[in-house]
């Protein structure tokens, strides 16, 4: 629970050379350090508060907003069952009322083995494969109950692979090679047309 | 004989044999790599908007009529003439925060094709000479994530991102942004407040107009990962092939995301004005009629936020203007068709609750109003309704939208359509759009928000415990 590593200091200094302000970065840092502890702490926060030139109470004012943040700790796998409009026409609530019985937990609540989280979730872009829920981000589609039952026995018998633990996104990282990047453009460096606009001007293309 | 059939690998995504501007790599397997963007015709549009002046690429975009694909459907090479000249940098943020319910394309948009919205953010850049692109997309879409970050990694090392870009004195970068969960952030002024590292409110416009005064105070464009998507094609093919494929209003192909009650919900690559709701419920080469034994009861016709339509509305076009006209609106391309099975005061109190718990909290008519319509909706759905519950209804929602709020003709009650758009008292739409599904149930299925609440007449009133969403 704390500060990130020293090598997870070096991608979150990376992330933030990619914004003009370092401010921008609350969100991909939070981010990250979701992924280094499997919540943001409030060390994590700290960190950030140093790295971006901002303070703890701003990471925090910024962070609650959002409700994929985790203040506390939370299941290693955090299952979102989608009960918005189209799921909910095509069972979602009862997918939901399923799930809280498997699980032996209401809405919100996590496994005494921290193993699962579950969660209600609004609207997650698979409105034509309803129900569907995610792990961890990862999508289930047209889900029945008996997939949940499955899914749930997968996971607990290390057979889910494809789902890594909760805080992990993307599995790639954009990385830009220093060579290849054209530098930052901050909002104070006012006027400087861009090089290529003059072409504009041109009586002739090149 | 039409040929569909669904695409494993792009589960949702149903290929039919209509014509294909943006999805026509979705069917190809590695449609999101490098190798199988170029062998297919990727970057050519970069290539062909470096051959010519940035003006020229601004004009011909503004020739194709391109209407901005987020929501407001305002047309990109309008929008981009905004910018105020000289008052230089200029950004450019693409929304891909795709969370309106019922709404899915620029998922797989950046997930099947990643390297086309690159390619459409380029040429954006060049036309209009812009320091940098953001790409935000929504937290909660991980392979989306990890498809862009792949192609940029992979488009920066084969110089089409960077210094120099293909070895011309065009330079730009892109960096990959993501959300963490908040549907309002998809308005753009919440979203230019989350890239500034923010919670994601809304700004007043004006003077928050982005393309005024934007990300970090600067002139800024904001364009949905569709619009974007859009670019390659029109400078492959030019403005006058662009327009041959829709109205004249509306030109091109857009997504549709069709779900519920259908045979075959799906998501549709459809010409864009011409083919009505009729041809997108019962044709073949789309989602094939209503679930077998039953009859279309309601549809909401352009997400969560739209004002719903009815078996009258059937024929009209997929088109803003007559949509809007009709008292609805057809933004983001999502469908939701409902039968006769639905419980219409069911269904709307779900949107209305995702109204209540998306509301920033900002404009108070909307945080107090939309947990207020949420809480009457869940008591009356709960069977502990009042009768005075419909007008308390009206009445809170006519505090956050006031006045006629846009709604569908009602033809066996004589009632005209309200066109679109309400009015609001909030600085943004969300809180008006949770009136949506309230106006428009009332007014066509009193009867069910009666026959609820009259149950509770049944009730003593000191037993009727008061229902409080926790």
């Amino acid at each position: 629970m704390s500060r990130f590593t020293p090598d997870n200091e070096a991608i979150a200094r990376e992330i933030i050379s990619r914004y003009p302000l370092p401010k921008s970065a609350l969100i991909p840092l939070m981010h990250l350090a979701q992924e280094q502890d499997g919540w943001v702490t409030e060390d994590a926060m700290r960190h950030i508060a140093e790295l971006t030139g901002t303070t703890p109470a701003e990471v925090r004012g910024t962070g609650t907003f959002y409700e994929m943040f985790k203040f506390h700790p939370v299941g290693k796998y955090v299952i979102n069952i989608c009960s918005n409009i189209a799921c909910q026409l095509l069972g979602a609530e009862n997918l939901l009322e399923h799930a809280e019985k498997k699980l032996g937990v209401k809405v919100g609540g996590t496994t005494a083995d921290g193993l699962f989280t579950l969660e209600d979730v609004e609207c997650i872009a698979a409105c034509t494969e309803a129900p569907a829920l995610q792990v961890n981000y990862r999508y289930r589609l047209r889900v029945t109950v008996e997939d949940f039952d499955q899914l749930i026995d997968d996971i607990r018998n290390g057979n889910a692979r494809d789902i890594p633990e909760h805080g992990t996104l993307s599995l790639v990282r954009q990385s830009i090679p220093a060579d290849r990047m054209a530098g930052i453009v901050p909002p104070e460096q006012a006027g400087e047309v861009p090089v290529w606009m003059s072409r504009n001007d041109a009586g002739e293309q090149n | 004989m039409p040929t569909h059939a669904y695409v494993p690998h792009a589960p949702g995504y149903v290929d039919n044999d209509g014509p294909k501007l943006i999805t026509k790599r979705f069917p190809l397997e590695d449609s999101y790599t490098l190798e199988r963007y170029e062998a297919t015709g990727g970057y050519s549009g970069l290539r062909s908007a470096l051959d010519r002046k940035p003006s020229e690429v601004h004009s011909e975009v503004r020739d194709a009529t391109l209407l901005g694909r987020g929501g407001a459907g305002f047309p990109a090479g309008i929008k981009w003439g905004f910018l105020p000249p000289g008052k230089y940098p200029y950004y450019l943020v693409v929304n891909g925060d795709e969370s309106e319910p019922g709404t899915y394309k620029d998922r797989l948009l950046m997930e099947r094709d990643p390297h086309q919205v690159i390619e459409g953010c380029l040429i954006t850049c060049y036309a209009l000479g812009l320091a940098q692109c953001f790409l935000y997309v929504r937290g909660e879409m991980a392979l989306a994530q990890e498809r862009l970050s792949q192609a940029l990694n992979d488009a920066y090392a084969a110089g089409y991102i960077g210094r120099n870009i293909l070895g011309t004195d065009f330079s730009v970068d892109i960096t990959l942004s993501w959300g963490a969960g908040a549907y309002i952030v998809g308005e753009e002024t919440a979203l230019i407040e989350s890239l500034e590292g923010n919670r994601g409110r809304p700004r007043l416009k004006p003077p928050f107009f982005p393309a005024a005064i934007g990300l970090y105070g600067q002139p800024t464009i904001v364009n949905n990962i569709e619009t974007m998507s859009n670019l390659p094609w029109i400078m492959n093919n030019g403005a006058e092939q662009f327009k041959a494929y829709g109205s004249e209003t509306s030109p091109g192909t857009r997504l549709f995301a069709v779900s519920g009650h259908v045979k075959r919900p799906g998501v549709y690559e459809v010409e864009h004005g011409v083919t009505t709701f009729r041809d997108l419920f019962y044709g073949d080469n789309f989602c094939q009629g209503i679930r077998e034994g039953h009859e279309l009861k309601m549809f909401v016709p352009g997400g969560g936020s739209a004002p719903w339509f009815f078996p009258e509305q059937l024929d009209l076009p997929l088109e803003a203007r007559p949509v809007g006209a009709a008292g609805s609106m057809l933004p983001s391309g999502a469908i939701v068709v409902m039968d006769e099975t639905t419980d219409a005061v069911k269904a709307a109190l779900r949107l209305v609750r995702f109204y209540a718990r998306e509301s920033c909290g900002k404009c108070t008519p909307c945080r107090e109003g939309t947990t207020w319509e949420e809480r009457i909706l869940q008591r009356i759905v709960d069977g502990h309704g009042r009768p005075s519950d419909i007008e308390l209804l009206l009445d809170v929602a006519d505090n956050i939208s006031p006045g006629p709020y846009p709604v569908a003709a009602h033809p066996d009650a004589g009632l005209d359509a309200i066109p679109f758009p309400p009015k609001q008292t909030t600085i943004c739409p969300l809180g008006p759009s949770s009136v949506a599904p309230i106006t428009s149930t009332i007014r066509r299925f009193r009867d069910e928000y009666e026959a609820k609440i009259t149950k509770s007449d049944l009730i003593p009133v000191s037993a009727a415990p008061v229902e409080v969403e926790s």
